[in-house]
């Protein structure tokens, strides 16, 4: 597995920066920034064609957060490919700063676009898309979604227009970890068959281990190799993933850490990074 | 014979115009393009005009999108369902983000007519009005509304601009001084006993309103306030200070529309008496638009007795 180890290393350190982003601001959407990691390492460490010394470049790939509040795995992320200090991250939350609660275009670099209102990621990532198909850039669009923002109808607006204008330049990836705040997803708003629905609005639906680099690898490969539709990558993901007491928990969907339970968290992120190091 | 042209009308040709030779203007409408008239651009430029269908939320974001991508996207529906419907996403998918997008909210007001309360706005100036950094225009006529597109396509932010359903005559071209200019009011007719504001065919409505009074001795002055965000408070304080009272009259309701702006800022920089002739806080109903707007007084007999009102309770 050494041919992972970058993409290993990054997803661990932000692990940490996230948590310490969480625990420090003393609140934090930290359980689906856990569980979308390793699709932003994936994504940002070597999937996609951008520039942190030239983050406006007109020809750049776009990421759109769709689950907009997932700020505590994007935004380190960003900080670790160069696009700003990760001593910002300090500044999480805190109104002395500009890194929001949820993503913010005009004050964080790297960040494509405003979301946090769950549903309307999506549909500006088909705008995304449609320009770039108008203007003939090669650029491609990813956007993130939650399982439980699939209850959004705006979601499946958006999935008709992208079907419709035969967006292969988008790829969108679902994090599918099973988990809302009030609890599982199958009980607050079943919105399974995922796979069934997709297919049924026209798109190409490839599923991967959202915590396998390599089936990862795959899921995107296969995706800009689609021709004709849109691609969904179902991300089968553990919410809280990496930290024990937080894994499969609904209840860390929210909420930050107090000391105790940070220190343990850091311990045990600190363990894993250092065995990936070794 | 003066032009008479429905504001939607002069827009959707205005808008194709200048889609032909804008590579980044971009149109986007929600099933209604035969009546928000866009199919002029659909016709003119095809390949940059898109049906999103009967989904009023997803078209905003996607403009917003587009928007992040360096185009020029006017949004086309009711305005009942861009400023209504789709509020959200013109706040956090727009606004916020301060993106260059302009949502178009046609057949405004109650002079929809047979359609009814379901899609007569009178609320959509107080639902924009509210976003910060919004936009928000009204024009009155063809000839207003021809300079307002051409106007918006060169300003780089979000806004908001109603458009009417009725044809109307057009009557700003027969004013030699007039000149269009987003956030200034312009001063149609002058006079020193009552300032008349007004944006959309009540322009038109007051104008009549003005020859009226006149022949009942009462100097009206007349300001065309097009621009309902940002206002134009220079002229309004210094019209208030002129004739010491103000009539504002809208197709809207009476709360959070121009009239409330007017009150607002007069209240605060120069209090006069502030009469808001408008939709008394109802909806609307079926009817032949002119009845309709006839059943909920917005007619020039009562904006005349409201002129005088407001004269009346001067100091």
């Amino acid at each position: 597995m050494q041919h992972n180890k970058p993409l290993a290393v990054l997803a661990a350190k932000g692990r940490l920066l996230a948590m310490e982003a969480v625990y420090t601001a003393a609140s934090g959407h930290i359980g689906g920034s856990l569980s979308a990691m390793d699709i932003l390492a994936t994504l940002y460490g070597e999937v996609m064609r951008v520039d942190p010394q030239n983050p406006a470049d007109p020809n750049r790939d776009r990421f759109v957060l769709s689950k907009g509040h997932c700020t505590p795995a994007l935004y380190p992320i960003l900080a670790l490919r160069g696009f700003f200090p990760t001593a910002d991250l300090n500044l999480f939350r805190s109104v002395e700063g500009h890194m929001s609660g949820h993503a913010e275009m005009r004050h964080v670099k790297g960040v494509d676009m405003s979301t946090g209102s769950l549903g309307q990621g999506i549909s500006a990532a088909v705008g995304m898309a449609m320009a770039g198909k108008l203007d003939g850039k090669d650029y491609r669009v990813y956007a993130l979604l939650g399982d439980g923002e699939l209850g959004e109808g705006q979601v499946w607006e958006a999935s008709m227009a992208a079907s419709k204008y035969k967006l292969d330049n988008l790829t969108a990836i679902v994090d599918v970890n099973g988990l809302q705040i009030d609890g599982p997803t199958a009980e607050v708003m079943p919105v399974e068959p995922i796979d069934a629905k997709f297919a049924a609005f026209g798109w190409h639906v490839i599923k991967a281990d959202g915590h396998d680099f390599d089936s990862l690898r795959a899921a995107f490969k296969e995706a800009s190799e689609t021709k004709g539709s849109p691609a969904v990558i179902l991300a089968k993901t553990v919410k809280g993933k990496g930290v024990s007491y937080m894994e499969d928990v609904a209840d860390w969907h929210g909420k930050a850490p107090g000391d105790e339970a940070y220190e343990t968290a850091r311990a045990e992120l600190e363990a894993a990074l250092a065995r990936l190091e070794a | 014979m003066a032009e008479k042209m429905a504001t939607r009308e002069a827009y959707g040709r205005a808008i194709a115009e200048l889609g032909k030779t804008d590579p980044d203007i971009v149109v986007l409408d929600a099933d209604l393009s035969k009546t928000t008239m866009t199919k002029f651009f659909s016709d003119a430029v095809p390949e940059r005009f898109f049906n999103m269908g009967i989904a009023e939320c997803n078209m905003t974001s996607v403009a917003a999108g587009m928007a992040a991508c360096g185009k020029k996207p006017f949004v086309n529906t009711f305005a009942m369902f861009a400023a209504g419907r789709a509020w959200e996403q013109v706040r956090n998918s727009i606004c916020y983000p301060e993106l260059n997008v302009k949502v178009i909210g046609s057949h405004g007001g109650l002079s929809v007519g047979e359609d009814g309360a379901t899609h007569q706005c009178a609320e959509d100036f107080s639902l924009m009005r509210v976003l910060p950094g919004m936009t928000v225009l009204c024009p009155c006529d063809a000839n207003e509304m021809r300079e307002a597109v051409k106007a918006l396509v060169a300003y780089d932010g979000p806004a908001y601009m109603r458009l009417g359903r009725l044809p109307v005559e057009t009557v700003t071209d027969t004013f030699p001084h007039y000149k269009f200019e987003i956030g200034k009011g312009v001063v149609l007719r002058d006079g020193t006993d009552v300032t008349i504001v007004a944006c959309g065919m009540h322009v038109q409505m007051t104008l009549q309103a003005a020859k009226i009074l006149a022949e009942q001795g009462v100097s009206a002055q007349v300001i065309d306030m097009h621009t309902i965000k940002p206002l134009d408070e220079a002229l309004l304080v210094e019209a208030a200070k002129k004739t010491g009272a103000v009539v504002v009259t809208e197709e809207h309701n009476v709360i959070g529309g121009l009239g409330a702006a007017v009150a607002e800022c007069l209240s605060t920089q120069y209090p006069v008496p502030v009469i808001r002739h408008g939709v008394q806080d109802e909806f609307g109903r079926s009817g032949k638009a002119m009845a309709v707007l006839e059943a909920y007084g917005l007619t020039v007999d009562v904006l005349v007795e409201r002129a005088l009102r407001a004269v009346a309770a001067k100091k």
